[in-house]
């Protein structure tokens, strides 16, 4: 059995609060700045160079890369050959937050209920999703997210009848009602099977995947290229201001579900896709 | 159209800007989201004042992240401005002039931006490290307890916008999607 200390969970969920808001993943920085090669239009294009720009100054002057430095959500993929020492996982999980909002000068955006909202000041609780894995690796991705683009984010719950075009269908609407509030270019997540709530957890792990990374199955890659084409002729495009670069990208996930039931969770991140991943 | 505009706003200038224009503003603009739009709310139900002067004014709603020693602001981009639909009109009819956020508003804010030659800027979401280095002094001026969503009085150089709805009630959003 392998040991790992709760100050180590801490030191590297600090570290990478930090390196999410301040540098992209870089499949997600080559697409906007490829992007900006490939548009037509004259003030889409305009707005692609100015979130090129915006990249090299978020480094460059250690600002931010956007204000919404988001809410932390994290996924630890846990090995159950694993023991932890110290105090325990979610208190680690929570402190490594406290600390990369705080050392990072990120903005704390958390209330500590939904109706009294009354800030939180360090952005704490974090949203935790665990799985128990085979091994003794512990894996973490932190991917802050926006709420711009998470409050136009929708779930359906379709019938089997519906099928590929009712999918298709629900993830163009839902874009489309997104149009520049999400902040385009977009990424979307989809989760599709399961139930109500594991669609929704698929369609936040769907984000978390490298856009160059296609789904291993081959009705669901083809379903990928498909929608990303069709939401890109939609003309939302850059900052909702017309163009072809509406999407950056589609992730979709799929699981098992019921007979009677075809969930479909859309989860729409802007272009801001942060997730860093570290296996421990 | 490219402008170069003067802030707080003159109304003669506002109803000559047209929906599309890009704009660079200059002067005295202020910050204000969900929270404090909410508190000037309640008190203008209960008869009371709001903090600043808001006529010919600019709200920019905005809550930036903490700034780091010698930055003037941390990042600095908008946030979707329809989650201030709710308090808008009244702040339009007691003279606020323009909005600078992102995305869609409602019907009765377009209705209230037109009867009051008004006018609605969108800033590029996401561009907040950008957008920072074009505000040149930052300072709280009401609501402090709120953090990131107190009142700020900002002063911007050539900060870029584009006009999204103007006076008339031309609507960029809607021309676009409709050429597409």
């Amino acid at each position: 059995m392998r040991s790992i200390h709760t100050d180590e969970i801490i030191k590297n969920i600090k570290e990478m609060c930090i390196e999410a808001n301040y540098t992209l993943a870089s499949d997600v920085e080559e697409k906007i700045r490829g992007a900006a090669q490939k548009e037509d239009s004259k003030i889409g294009k305009q707005i692609l160079a100015q979130l090129s720009e915006n990249l090299d100054i978020a480094k460059n002057d250690l600002i931010p890369i956007c204000q919404d430095t988001g809410m932390a959500i994290i996924f630890i993929k846990l090995g159950q050959e694993i023991h932890i020492e110290g105090v325990n996982l979610e208190e680690a999980v929570n402190e490594g937050i406290r600390q990369g909002y705080e050392e990072g000068y990120l903005r704390k955006s958390v209330v500590s209920d939904p109706l009294i909202r009354n800030n939180t000041k360090d952005n704490t609780p974090g949203i935790i999703h665990y799985e128990i894995v085979p091994g003794s690796q512990m894996e973490i991705t932190v991917a802050p997210k926006g709420f711009g683009s998470e409050n136009m984010s929708r779930i359906y719950m379709l019938k089997p009848s519906d099928g590929e075009e009712g999918v298709k269908r629900a993830i163009l609407e839902t874009v489309r009602l997104a149009g520049p509030n999400a902040c385009p270019p977009i990424v979307v997540g989809v989760g599709i099977g399961g139930s109500f709530e594991k669609c929704a957890v698929l369609a936040k792990k769907a984000l978390t995947r490298d856009l160059d990374k296609r789904s291993e199955l081959k009705h669901i890659q083809e379903l990928e290229e498909v929608i990303l084409k069709e939401i890109n002729e939609l003309g939302i495009g850059p900052g909702g201001l017309g163009g072809r670069t509406t999407a950056l990208g589609v992730n979709i996930e799929t699981y098992p579900t019921h007979i009677a039931g075809l969930p479909v969770a859309i989860n729409i991140c802007c272009h801001v896709n942060r997730h860093v991943k570290r296996v421990l | 159209m490219d402008r170069y505009i003067n802030a707080p706003l003159k109304e003669e200038i506002v109803k000559e800007l047209k929906a599309g224009d890009y704009v660079y503003i200059t002067g005295v603009i202020y910050s204000a989201r969900d929270a404090a739009h909410k508190r000037m709310y309640e008190a203008l139900e209960q008869g009371k004042e709001i903090p600043f002067d808001i006529n010919n004014n600019i709200i920019y709603y905005l809550g930036p992240t903490p700034e780091r020693e010698g930055q003037v602001i941390g990042s600095a981009g908008p946030t979707t401005s329809s989650r201030m639909d709710k308090y808008t009109p009244s702040l339009l009819d007691l003279g606020l002039k323009g909005m600078i956020g992102k995305g869609k508003r409602s019907q009765d804010v377009i209705n209230s931006v037109i009867k009051n030659k008004a006018v609605y800027f969108a800033a590029v979401g996401g561009a907040g490290a950008l957008l920072s280095k074009k505000i040149k002094s930052s300072k709280v001026i009401a609501y402090d307890d709120l953090g990131t969503e107190a009142i700020r009085e900002l002063y911007v150089e050539d900060f870029p916008v584009i006009v999204v709805i103007d006076s008339k009630g031309n609507n960029l959003y809607e021309i676009v999607m409709q050429s597409s």
